[in-house]
């Protein structure tokens, strides 16, 4: 994010080979095992908020595919999530609430909008971009806000979780915890697998330098496509688990400053590391829970501390955390 | 009768056109000169109307509390530009849209702690309150023609100010190619303050101008700010004129889909349909015309860039 060098780094070694896979692997550990904590402690609240964090994060490691490799800042990222808990919440108005359908149609429904207004966005490039992105964003909402078939801007509540081929999985949470979770290591395995490829080099090498891209054979604008594509089906699957976690869908889900937050959360980790994206929603959330347990207007601390962070720190809370790191082997 | 509707809305149209003009006018500015994406500015819109109703209840003048919130928008916005804008000129984007983004956070839900989260209201001026008959049955409220003439007053204004002035030129030229500009002996931090600042009162104007008619509340500059950015976006990003044109364009367009969305796909379909389909289409017209726009021409209509 600021400057070639920090963004580069992290990219390189992620597409390298498994060097890093311990960190990843105790985090996804730590998810596994909060389940366990929450039924030792009977604290049911701490099982919810870790959902959220792995919901999120779904949608952020996503997200972090387009911003950290592809250096394609998408502002509309939450309209996917919004796409996907309204086709749960559509689907299930209508009497049809079983995963097997809803799953995949959460997740089309994104990819369709994604290719049709990817199409218009990838023409253009870097402030057009975003702004372009930020108003299809705003457009998925206000279309949501005037179904009024559907609940309008009062949103749309779900008679009940999905089902699995009749099988009511996700109605105790814990089953539906694990399948969350199955979801991330999912989405984070296919994301790594996807920048190490070929596919991802040329997503990144678009990044750098996108005419001699053009230059050496590759159609960029079509490999931009094909990531915008898969990241906001990624997102409309996170926006299925969301819909089916609440039990509940509403036009905010989409609202641009939800996608906002999901840059904050890639940025906050660190971008182009996917790891960095998990930890950054995690990062997110629970200093929304904490500092909204001491201050009701909560934002009104974070938003200085973004400033803060920008101004003066680089690199995300990674790039913190390693020049700490660093200082301190040095002392 | 549905001449009578059809002027109505044009005019309400228009009305939304110039609104969108004032917000549009600084942050394309400011975007053309400074490459900088300011998401703050939807804020300072509301900034401006939470002065103007401070302001009047300290005062109890309409224009004495639009002249005072005016002045209090400006500073407000050269102290955001020094404390904070200035040092991410030459940052990215990505940057630029968190450190605004963290001032949106602090300043919408600031307002609510200083004037809580209920809507406010701000009376227009005695002499400017209640309708006009504009022909036969036809009243139209005279507050809504003032922001009309107001905005066009200004549109005329910076359009003098930016085509036959030598700050103008400056700004023209720091649009089309910033550092040769300061290359040249420019003090171009100066000149970027001062668009700044400038782009801050005009959005603040555009707030207390709109607050007779909109309640006050937190986050009221919020969606609009995506609708200037579709503005500055199909305008082409830095040109004034472009502005200009794209926000009457888009406030006639939303205005005009919204009210009779309806109305013309009844003909098409039965009248249940077309009740629900109606308004998702009139709220993605614009987002179409947008896309249509820059799918022909991905640099807007009037770009004044010249690469």
């Amino acid at each position: 994010m600021t400057g070639a060098a920090m963004s580069i780094v992290p990219s390189d070694r992620a597409a390298g080979s498994g060097r890093d896979v311990a960190g990843p692997l105790l985090m996804f550990m730590m998810f596994a095992l909060v389940p366990l904590v929450a039924a030792l402690t009977a604290d049911r609240y701490l099982l919810d908020l870790a959902a959220r964090v792995m919901i999120f994060a779904v949608a952020a490691v996503a997200l972090d595919l387009l911003v950290g490799y592809g250096g394609l800042i998408s502002f509309g990222h939450a309209a996917f999530m919004g796409l996907g808990a309204y086709a749960v919440g559509i689907l299930s108005a209508h009497g049809i609430d079983d995963a097997l359908v809803s799953f995949p149609v959460a997740i089309v429904v994104s990819m369709l909008f994604a290719w049709a207004t990817g199409v218009v966005c990838l023409r253009t490039k870097g402030a057009y971009f975003i702004m372009i992105t930020l108003a299809f964003g705003q457009m998925a909402y206000f279309v949501a806000t005037s179904l009024a078939p559907y609940g309008g801007d009062n949103g749309l509540t779900i008679a009940a979780r999905n089902t699995l081929a009749g099988w009511p999985l996700f109605k105790s949470d814990r089953p539906f915890y694990y399948f969350i979770l199955v979801c991330l290591v999912g989405t984070y395995l296919l994301c790594r697998t996807l920048v190490a490829s070929r596919f991802g080099r040329v997503v990144r090498g678009a990044r750098e330098n996108a005419s001699r891209m053009a230059t050496i054979g590759f159609k960029v604008q079509q490999f931009q496509l094909v990531a915008y594509v898969i990241a906001g089906g990624l997102a409309g699957m996170s926006g299925f688990l969301l819909a089916n976690s609440t039990e509940f869908v509403s036009p905010a889900y989409m609202s641009w400053q939800r996608s906002g937050e999901l840059i904050i959360m890639v940025i906050l980790g660190g971008s182009g590391t996917l790891e960095g994206a998990i930890i950054g929603a995690a990062a997110y959330l629970l200093t929304e829970e904490w500092l909204s347990g001491i201050i009701e207007n909560w934002q009104v601390i974070f938003g200085p501390v973004l400033v803060l962070v920008v101004l003066f720190g680089r690199g995300g809370l990674m790039g913190m955390a390693t020049r700490l790191w660093r200082w301190w082997a040095h002392v | 009768m549905a001449g009578t509707l059809l002027l109505v809305q044009f005019l309400n149209g228009l009305q939304l056109g110039v609104l969108l003009f004032l917000i549009a006018a600084g942050l394309t500015l400011v975007f053309g000169v400074m490459n900088f994406i300011n998401l703050a500015h939807g804020v300072q819109y509301m900034l401006g109307a939470y002065l103007a109703v401070a302001f009047y209840g300290v005062v109890g003048n309409f224009l004495l509390a639009l002249v005072l919130a005016l002045i209090a928008a400006l500073a407000f916005g050269l102290l955001l530009e020094i404390l904070i804008f200035r040092h991410l000129y030459d940052r990215d984007h990505l940057d630029q849209i968190i450190a605004t983004f963290g001032v949106i956070l602090f300043l919408n839900h600031g307002v609510k702690v200083i004037w809580g989260a209920a809507p406010l209201t701000l009376p227009p001026p005695d002499v400017f309150a209640g309708s006009l008959v504009l022909m036969d049955g036809l009243l139209y409220p005279v507050w809504r023609l003032v922001i009309i003439a107001a905005g066009l007053a200004v549109a005329a204004g910076l359009y003098g100010a930016v085509n036959f002035t030598r700050v103008g030129m400056l700004v023209r030229a720091g649009a089309t190619n910033a550092p040769m500009v300061s290359a040249l002996g420019v003090n171009i931090e100066r000149l970027f303050m001062m668009v700044f600042g400038i782009g801050a009162m005009l959005a603040g104007f555009a707030g207390i101008m709109i607050a007779p008619i909109l309640s006050v509340e937190p986050g009221m500059g919020d969606n609009i700010l995506i609708l200037a950015f579709v503005v500055i976006v199909i305008g082409g990003i830095g040109s004034i004129r472009g502005a200009f044109i794209a926000a009457l364009l888009i406030g006639l367009v939303d205005t005009l889909g919204r009210s009779f969305a309806v109305d013309i796909l009844r003909l098409a379909m039965g009248p249940s349909p077309a009740r629900t389909v109606g308004p998702a289409i009139a709220s993605m017209l614009i987002y179409l015309l947008m896309a249509v726009v820059l799918y022909v021409r991905p640099e807007g209509l009037f770009p004044a860039k010249g690469r």
